[in-house]
């Protein structure tokens, strides 16, 4: 299909954000993907959680590899500039474009086949980095453009479409983000609005890598009797371990839940997490115990989702690396070029 | 038995075991010839280990300035019993062989077309030092003081390096002194010095300095404002990187502060080196990797996505013989064609083709000016012959009013005022658009980077015609590319001439010698050094004007040749493949050889016969 603008004509109460901006305004053009697919959803609360956190959309890069769920880019944020890389390759796209300059807000969407598969390795070695992004894996289990072979993160014992079986032990995303060292991991269901658009609300500001695994089904080739990635399926075994709010001022927080129900993080921006507890042991601040509870409830073939795990004091790969405070791409040629006298005194050492 | 007699021109090869520690020294031998005035150019010919496999360090020494490796050996220093055999074997009749006595070496063993000079440097070394270390790494410096007696040698300028590599460790200079003494008084006193090759003082080398070219392409890259560094290590690139990174600790860590101007990652492999270059471009910043044919290889599909989507991204190839498991110590100029064509669709890249350290400096810092202008991919095509050894060359130059040219980007201003912006748009009919770096205006100049599939308002479509459309203009930048590369360096025989020769990079020395070589067999030749593709007009008509044009290369398929004949339509027939590709740099007597015969089999008389 062609390029489709969408009508610019809004209502005119429609409510805009401190930057003037209505939600419209964080929109991208049509969704080419099939009706009713989990990642327009997810593409629905980006927006939501941009417009809300009242972030200018130029100052957003959103980038993505191959795949349905690398192409929604362009159905969010028109206003800013978006890279479509190659298959399993945006996580090293986006390392560099963060290089480049750290005042930008860096958003890797991705999918299953693009981050398990074929690129698992710039998945991993992203989060090891560092990288201050964030990162969502839109999970169907399935690719869908070429319509329908299981994806890595597909369960074994899971059925396709055509009744076959998957043979393979499936790549739990949001276990290797932990492992790796992800200072933020996330969990969600694209039929949860509720529970993601906090989530990525909190990844946006989030200093640090910042991971969201989302299940997202695939209604066209991942949504019948037998799929673990099925609408169905997830509802019934989503297991939420919290529920999350952001705050930019600790002065929102309303003291009316029972004593230990409530956690509060300090974000290094000064935003606040809420963390309304679901499951009373879980400790969001605690890596270790992350990994073994979701390894448990696992093996019970529960999903566990919310906020899983989060570092507040994460530092990223330009403090690591003792980068510039200013940004790379806009210094000049006096800060970059040491000039002649200097080559001079070089000549001179190398007779 | 005849002794070779020489001054200030001859080869002396070094034969080492790998890891001895014996390269500083031999390097402090090659240095102290250049203290003398006189032009020496080493080639360290050495294994894919790190210790125990033989290592060899040749040093050509020539008045008249050639640099290209020659071919025999007059003096080998024979430290290795793994290599005895055919380090003998390498020497010319009448040339000399030094070597360890301590252990006695059956007759059998050697020449008697050779002189032998046995210096028990073991034994002297045990009685001298207790540890073992020490025992080892004098033992390179007393055979250099030796070296130093027998080839009638100034001391003085040795012990000048030593003092200038040890500076302020006063007691390591003494050891050395003591060391290079040793050896220098044992030979004057016990050796036949001096030998029949001598070195004399000289004033041949001028203000030149003495560089690698790797070094100098990351010094170049300084100076050419790259900030992010993308690589994965492989041989033989990786001192490329690291000089970049020792160059910007140098120049680009703020005093005050300690901020960097920079940003260097080691990445997990060449995909992502060359992706986060492609991330760093495309928002910016001036970027580049490292690396040699396997990374480029690895390369191809983001490579032919920097084409489609105009990424300007800087890769350094230094050059080494294929394939990935194949001699990654050895040098070849046998990425041309993977290079030139990378990826796939119709691609076409531009390339430059450095000869020498000083000229891996200039194009290390153009390359990122041409990136911008022509926001493509630019090779910066070297090898291991100039990439991984010390070569004279010219001083480096910098001229403080250059600016750097971040070529055709649209600015907040720009867009504010109505300027229409189009990231494909073709506006000066050059066919190179405007971009906006990301982040530059909130409402205006944003796109969205894909391969093709778009329209010059990069929106999206799969129309034939759009498509056609890009296709059509990139082939339009790929022209302007040629007009604003370094153009080729020609160089006319004294004589009129009918026969030409084409050559590029690390060729160039064995080249310059050559082309003497064969005037003195009376064979004239019009030279052409390339330094970058697409060709300029030039090229084409060089071939144009000579009946036979020789296309010098150093790998197995002719791939410059080949690119001649697809890009210029030239007829084959006329350009005369002369290939060297067996690890080894290539010589000017391989050349002059290879051209002579080819040149009387073509019944080539030469003009000075013609005439009488």
């Amino acid at each position: 299909m062609t390029f489709l603008p969408k009508p610019k004509l809004h209502h005119p109460k429609l409510a805009s954000n401190a930057l003037g901006f209505t939600r419209r305004d964080y929109e991208g053009s049509i969704s080419t993907l099939c009706a009713g697919c989990g990642h327009d959803s997810i593409s629905a609360a980006i927006i939501h959680a941009c417009f809300e956190l009242d972030l200018p959309p130029h100052r957003i890069a959103k980038l993505s590899g191959i795949g349905c769920s690398s192409k929604t880019p362009t159905y969010f944020l028109g206003n800013s500039h978006g890279f479509n890389s190659v298959h399993g390759r945006m996580p090293s796209v986006l390392t560099g474009a963060n290089l480049a300059n750290r005042e930008l807000i860096y958003l890797g969407v991705s999918g299953d086949g693009d981050s398990a598969s074929i690129g698992f390795g710039q998945f991993a070695h992203s989060i090891r980095r560092g990288v201050n992004m964030t990162y969502i894996v839109e999970n169907n289990g399935v690719y869908g453009l070429t319509k329908g072979q299981f994806s890595a993160t597909a369960d074994k014992g899971a059925k396709n479409k055509r009744g076959v079986p998957n043979n393979d032990e499936p790549i739990d995303m949001v276990s290797m983000a932990l492992q790796l060292g992800a200072t933020y991991v996330g969990r969600s269901f694209s039929g949860d609005k509720t529970q993601l658009v906090p989530l990525i609300k909190g990844a946006l500001t989030h200093k640090g890598a910042a991971f969201i695994d989302c299940i997202s089904p695939c209604v066209a080739f991942n949504n019948h009797e037998g799929s673990t990635k099925s609408f169905d399926y997830v509802r019934e075994h989503n297991a939420a371990v919290n529920f999350l709010d952001v705050f930019e001022g600790r002065d929102e927080i309303t003291a009316d839940y029972a004593p230990g129900t409530v956690e509060l993080v300090r974000q290094h921006d000064g935003t606040y997490l809420k963390l309304r507890k679901i499951a009373n042991d879980y400790d969001a601040t605690d890596r270790i115990s992350a990994m073994n509870f979701l390894q448990t409830h696992h093996a019970r073939g529960e999903i566990v989702t919310g906020l899983l795990y989060v570092d507040p004091d994460a530092e990223d790969m330009h403090a690591a690396l003792g980068t510039a405070t200013a940004p790379l791409n806009g210094m000049s040629d006096e800060a970059l070029v040491p000039g002649n006298a200097a080559l001079a005194k070089l000549n001179a050492s190398l007779r | 038995m005849s002794q070779l007699q020489a001054v200030n021109d001859f080869v002396v090869k070094f034969a080492n075991v790998n890891g001895s520690g014996s390269a500083s020294a031999n390097k402090l031998f090659a240095q102290s010839v250049l203290r003398m005035g006189v032009p020496a150019t080493p080639r360290n010919i050495f294994p894919s280990n790190i210790q125990g496999l033989p290592t060899w360090y040749e040093v050509r020494i020539s008045d008249k300035g050639y640099m290209g490796a020659r071919g025999g050996t007059d003096l080998m220093v024979a430290m290795n019993p793994q290599t005895w055999d055919a380090d003998i074997k390498s020497i010319v009749p009448g040339g000399y062989l030094f070597y360890d006595s301590t252990r006695s070496i059956p007759a059998s063993k050697f020449r008697s077309d050779i002189n032998v000079i046995g210096m028990p440097l073991t034994q002297i070394c045990n009685a001298e030092y207790t540890l073992s270390r020490e025992r080892q790494l004098f033992k390179n410096i007393i055979y250099v003081g030796a070296l130093a007696a027998l080839l009638d040698m100034d001391t003085d300028a040795i012990k000048g390096l030593l003092a200038d590599q040890f500076k302020g460790r006063d007691k390591l200079i003494q050891a050395n002194y003591h060391a290079l003494e040793l050896g220098h008084s044992y030979a004057l006193k016990n050796l036949p010095c001096p030998i029949g090759l001598r070195l004399e003082k000289s004033d041949k080398v001028g203000d030149r300095i003495f560089f690698e070219g790797n070094a100098a392409a990351g010094l170049g890259a300084v100076y050419g404002g790259a900030t992010v560094c993308a690589w994965y290590p492989i041989t033989p690139s990786t001192s490329l990187a690291e000089g970049f990174t020792k160059y910007c600790a140098r120049f680009r860590v703020d005093k005050e502060t300690g901020e960097k101007r920079f940003a260097i990652v080691q990445a997990e492999d060449e995909l992502a080196s060359i992706g986060m270059v492609i991330g760093a471009a495309w928002n910016g910043a001036r970027a580049f990797t490292a690396t040699s044919g396997p990374g480029i290889s690895l390369m191809q599909e983001f490579l032919g996505l920097a084409y489609f989507a105009e990424i300007p991204a800087v890769l350094f190839d230094v050059q080494r013989a294929g394939p990935s498991t194949g001699m990654p110590t050895r040098t070849q100029q046998c990425d041309l064609l993977s290079a030139a064509y990378a990826s796939h669709g119709d691609t076409k890249h531009v390339l430059l083709f450095p000869e020498d350290p000083n000229e891996c400096f200039t194009m290390g810092a153009e390359a990122f000016d041409l990136a911008d202008r022509l926001q493509t991919p630019i090779f910066v095509m070297l090898d291991l012959d100039i990439g991984m050894n010390d070569r004279l060359c010219a001083p480096l130059q910098w001229d403080d009013s250059r600016k750097l040219d971040r070529g055709k980007v649209m600015t907040a201003e720009d867009l504010e005022s109505g300027r229409v912006f189009g990231r494909y748009l073709d506006v000066d009919g050059d066919g190179i658009p405007y971009r906006t770096y990301p982040g530059t205006h909130p409402t205006k100049g944003s796109y969205f980077t894909r391969g093709t599939s778009r329209d010059r308002f990069a929106r999206y479509t799969e129309e034939g015609a759009a498509y056609q459309d890009n296709m059509e203009r990139l082939l339009h930048k790929f022209a302007t590319a040629a007009k604003i590369v370094p153009g080729p360096i020609r160089r006319d025989a004294s004589e009129p001439t009918k026969l030409g020769a084409i050559y590029y990079g690390s060729t160039a020395p064995a080249m310059d010698e050559a082309v003497d070589l064969l005037a003195e067999q009376g064979i004239a030749l019009d030279i052409l050094r390339i330094r970058a593709f697409p060709f300029s007009e030039e090229v084409e008509r060089f071939i144009e004007e000579h009946d036979q044009v020789f296309v010098v290369e150093q790998n197995r398929d002719a791939q410059m040749r080949t690119m001649i004949i697809n890009e210029l339509e030239i007829n084959p027939k006329k350009l005369q493949r002369v290939l060297h590709y067996d690890g080894s740099p290539i010589t000017a007597r391989f050349i002059s050889g290879s051209i002579a015969e080819t040149a009387a089999s073509l019944k080539i008389v030469p003009l000075r016969k013609a005439v009488s």
